[in-house]
């Protein structure tokens, strides 16, 4: 048996240069320390990744992206596609639970501060994935074209409107219209199939040969020298991570399958507590409880336009704290980064608990 | 056998059994259903032959219940069969060659238009196409 | 540009001050000195002018001195009402005084041709316009219910008129106790219309056609109707009720008896939504009236009821076997079109009653039987592909288990002989 492999081996060596490649890889080390824990949720938020590829291609095969066949087409494969109702559920749960992944991912990433030269490249890679796989999540929400994604979608659409200067012509780009039709689920499909996954997947190659190229960072004022093999030892832990969470959505979709909701009547009067995926509500609600106007500028636009200064400064940390560069603590950017997670939280958890904040 | 032999040899089975149980859905997705599924707008609401001149027939069209009308010209009609008024379902009326609604006496014409009672709207109209031997309903354009 | 183009153009550019004589509005309005004068006033005398500002009237260019005469050219009072001045009518000459337009074809015509000439006539007919001419001058007469200088057309969602309106209007004086004192009449009437399920449509449905006051009782020539007359009435919009009881016994009883049809179950101004408990032995039972229990009619009453609760008790079952299935994440949209069809059917049985048919009324709930029965199939083939749906998820979460545990093993495996 073994002198079968050792002949695949040598003959995709001789072809694809296999040997040096494997070499690296047979010699590359990760650190084990108290907060290695945390290197793991990289590969797991590439695993569901992965793993929203495979069911988006199944239910490529059931889709429909117009307005007459595209709720008729989530129902046809939820009531009438043999485990259709599995397939679409573990890509809708999966959407919500990636999106939690990155942001855990990134946050760890960020206390440990693992953007410290010479990994500033991989930070910044990384700030895009998160705009990419909310942009994915927007995107994917309305093909259901059901009522709650419909009036969502409006709502986000008009927010993106009120971006001054640009606002109305990106507002216009994205429906394919003034409002929200036909064109739109065109549009978000194309982005959602087509253009998002081809960006997802050069931003991934970058961000994962950085990480493969520069090794995990070592956190600040680490005592211990412990490091583990990355093959064979990180990577099975890694597919024990992947394993255990694929069981735990495989439970989530069968006690709470994705609804179908009711189809989307564009002439129905918007119903009450409309509110974005739960990724955005923290935005969302910033923007319902600023004040109209602030020295005679309009509330919503100071925010949006401070949500877009602070994602700039997020992205460009790296740079920015100049003590960390300099291998030396920098508690306030620890506290920073602190602030921003407390704030995240309320405002998602201000979202559900207090809906009629700022009417 | 040494417990580095069993290890592996349990961890190619039970690898075996997980790639299984997760490939079977994926299979069973990919099979296309016997069933002829047609495109979502339109349905088959019956054969030729099947309606006599000046007769009709319910059917479901999507969620909602539609009728077929064979009027007394011979011409196939179809209409979304939910009342206007409050809901009920309308039948057609062979003697007077409208569509009647029993609950509270509305009437429509062979177009979908009110003629009498309180209905407020016309009756949604489809198109209905004849292909070989079936009747095909669906919305209009 | 040619020649005959240039001269073209002069001739008609030569013709463009004839355009002002073709805007209408362009002509200065009326001089109206009533409107003036009143308009200065306070209280009761500005109120006319205040309030016609909205008066459908005006709409037609019709002013005060169209209907109390004067000149309004005129800005000094004793010119101004002058010997064509009518003044305030007397109410007992409001209808005629409303008439003198309102009932002349020919002048109605120029301003709406479609628009009745026989209100006056109708009202002349009416309880208000018999009382009326017996010199009771404390009954309705036009401006009651149309108001009198802010009147409306009955289609405009504030006007006294508009259906949902109606039951104020009429309210107004019939649910005035000191009013109605005189006359004996209850006044109840609209308290209980307002607790009927034709209220409900009206007020919560905005359902127009839900009927008023004046779609039983008459608009102008509004009398009570009598007992022939309210089964007619309901017969308008309720005729399959209305053809059922004609051709069942109780017709020719009811009329025997001189009992009025419709009325005597389900009540006139207080109709409610009914229900299967107005049938024998029921809590709201409106057989008992006059079949006393034992009898062979209140038997058979008894049994129709038997019946439909067991269809309701089925469609219960069915419709809770369908809402399992979905709160375990089973799509039955599919059986759910079918329960409204089962739906229909007792719809159409609840009818059916009315006729007393029952070999109709069983046949029909045979039917929904059937229905209910091919609902319960696919219920119970929901429920069981909820039980499938658990089944894999434990063998699949069995295998992944299995598997993860094999991985632990081997990473420890791995962890001993790197440590060694």
């Amino acid at each position: 048996m073994s002198g079968f492999w050792h002949s695949v081996r040598s003959y995709l060596d001789s072809r694809f240069k296999l040997e040096a490649m494997l070499a690296f890889g047979r010699k590359k080390m990760v650190p084990e320390h108290e907060h290695s824990f945390w290197y793991y949720l990289g590969g797991l938020c590439l695993f569901l990744f992965i793993i929203q590829v495979i069911t988006g291609l199944l239910l490529l095969l059931y889709y429909n992206p117009t307005v007459d066949g595209a709720h008729e087409s989530i129902r046809f494969i939820m009531s009438q596609v043999r485990f259709g109702w599995l397939i679409r559920s573990i890509h809708s749960w999966t959407a919500n639970i990636l999106i939690g992944a990155i942001f855990v991912h990134m946050f760890s990433a960020y206390f440990l501060k693992a953007y410290r030269p010479p990994r500033e490249l991989t930070w910044m890679s990384g700030f895009f994935l998160l705009v990419l796989f909310m942009a994915f999540g927007f995107s994917g929400y309305l093909l259901p074209w059901n009522e709650l994604s419909f009036f969502a979608t409006r709502v986000g659409t008009d927010i993106a409107g009120s971006i001054p200067l640009i606002g109305k012509a990106v507002k216009t780009f994205i429906l394919g219209g003034a409002t929200v039709t036909e064109a739109t689920i065109g549009r978000f499909f194309w982005l959602h199939i087509g253009v998002l996954p081809a960006a997802a997947l050069l931003v991934i190659g970058v961000h994962v040969l950085l990480v493969q190229t520069l090794g995990m960072s070592r956190p600040m004022g680490l005592k211990t020298d412990r490091e583990i093999s990355f093959f064979p030892q990180f990577i099975l832990k890694d597919a024990l991570g992947w394993l255990l969470v694929l069981g735990g959505i495989g439970v989530i979709c069968v006690f709470i399958p994705w609804e179908v909701g009711t189809k989307a009547d564009p002439f129905a009067a918007t119903p009450l507590g409309i509110k974005p995926e739960w990724y955005f509500t923290f935005m969302f609600t910033t923007l319902k409880i600023v004040p109209s106007h602030v020295l005679s500028i309009e509330g919503e636009v100071l925010a949006i336009l401070g949500f877009m200064l602070g994602g700039l400064l997020w992205l460009l940390v790296p740079f920015l704290d100049r003590r960390a560069l300099r291998e030396k603590a920098s508690p306030a950017f620890t506290a920073a980064g602190a602030l921003i997670v407390i704030y995240i939280v309320v405002m998602t958890a201000l979202t559900y608990l207090a809906p009629n904040l700022g009417k | 056998m040494n417990r580095r032999k069993f290890v592996n040899l349990y961890l190619g089975g039970s690898a075996i059994g997980a790639a299984a149980s997760l490939l079977y859905p994926v299979v069973r997705y990919l099979v296309p259903l016997l069933r002829p599924e047609t495109a979502a707008r339109t349905v088959l609401a019956a054969k030729t032959g099947e309606l006599a001149p000046n007769s009709a027939k319910l059917f479901k069209f999507g969620s909602t219940p539609a009728v077929l009308v064979n009027g007394a010209d011979g011409q196939l009609r179809a209409f979304n069969a939910v009342c206007t008024h409050l809901n009920c379902t309308v039948s057609y009326e062979s003697d007077t060659g409208t569509l009647y609604c029993p609950c509270h006496n509305g009437r429509f014409d062979l177009v979908g238009n009110v003629i009498s009672g309180p209905p407020p709207k016309p009756l949604e109209a489809y198109e209905v196409a004849v292909s070989g031997g079936d009747i095909y309903v669906s919305r209009k354009v | 540009m040619t020649v005959r183009d240039l001269k073209k153009c002069r001739f008609a550019l030569a013709l463009t001050w004839l355009i002002p004589l073709a805007l209408p509005a362009q002509t200065p309005a009326r001089k109206d000195s009533c409107i003036e004068c009143h308009g200065q006033l306070e209280a009761e005398l500005k109120a006319p002018v205040d309030g016609f500002a909205a008066d459908v009237h005006k709409q037609f260019g019709l002013s005060c001195a169209d209907c109390h005469g004067g000149n309004p050219a005129q800005d000094d009072i004793t010119l101004a009402k002058d010997k064509t001045f009518r003044g305030t009518p007397e109410r007992a000459r409001i209808p005629e005084f409303c008439g003198s337009c309102h009932s002349d074809s020919g002048y109605m015509r120029r301003y709406n041709p479609n628009i009745r000439v026989d209100q006056l006539e109708l009202y002349w007919t009416s309880r208000h316009g018999e009382l009326l001419k017996k010199k009771d001058t404390a009954v309705a007469v036009c401006t009651s219910c149309h108001g009198v200088h802010g009147i409306q057309t009955a289609n405009f969602p504030k006007s006294m008129t508009f259906p949902w309106n109606i039951p104020e209007t009429c309210g107004r004086c019939h649910a005035n106790p000191e009013i109605m004192k005189p006359y004996g009449i209850p006044v109840d009437q609209v308290a209980q219309y307002k607790q009927s399920v034709h209220a409900a449509a009206l007020y919560d449905k905005k359902d127009l056609s839900a009927p008023v006051c004046n779609d039983c009782h008459g608009n102008h020539g509004a009398a009570p109707p009598e007992v022939k007359a309210v089964a007619f009435v309901c017969r308008q919009c309720h005729p399959s009720a209305g053809d059922l009881f004609s051709a069942s016994p109780h017709k020719a009883a009811f009329d025997g008896l001189g009992v009025s049809e419709c009325e005597a179950c389900h009540g006139n101004h207080k109709i409610l939504m009914p229900s299967d408990e107005m049938l024998a032995g029921g809590q709201s039972d409106v057989c008992v009236q006059c079949h006393d229990s034992g009898t062979g009619p209140f038997d058979a009453g008894l049994d129709m009821r038997r019946r439909l609760q067991a269809f309701v008790a089925a469609y219960a079952h069915d419709e809770g076997l369908l809402d399992q299935a979905e709160n375990k994440g089973v799509e039955a949209s599919e059986a759910r079109f079918r329960l409204q069809e089962a739906n229909t059917a007792l719809i159409e049985v609840r009818n059916l009653t009315h006729g007393l048919t029952f070999p109709t009324i069983e046949a029909r709930l045979a039917d929904g039987v059937k229905v209910l029965d091919d609902v319960r199939a696919r219920g119970e083939a929901a429920l069981r592909e909820a039980r499938f749906r658990m089944t894999g998820l434990v063998v699949a979460t069995f295998f992944i288990l299995l598997l993860a545990l094999a991985l632990y093993f081997k990473i420890r495996d791995l962890q001993r002989n790197a440590n060694s």
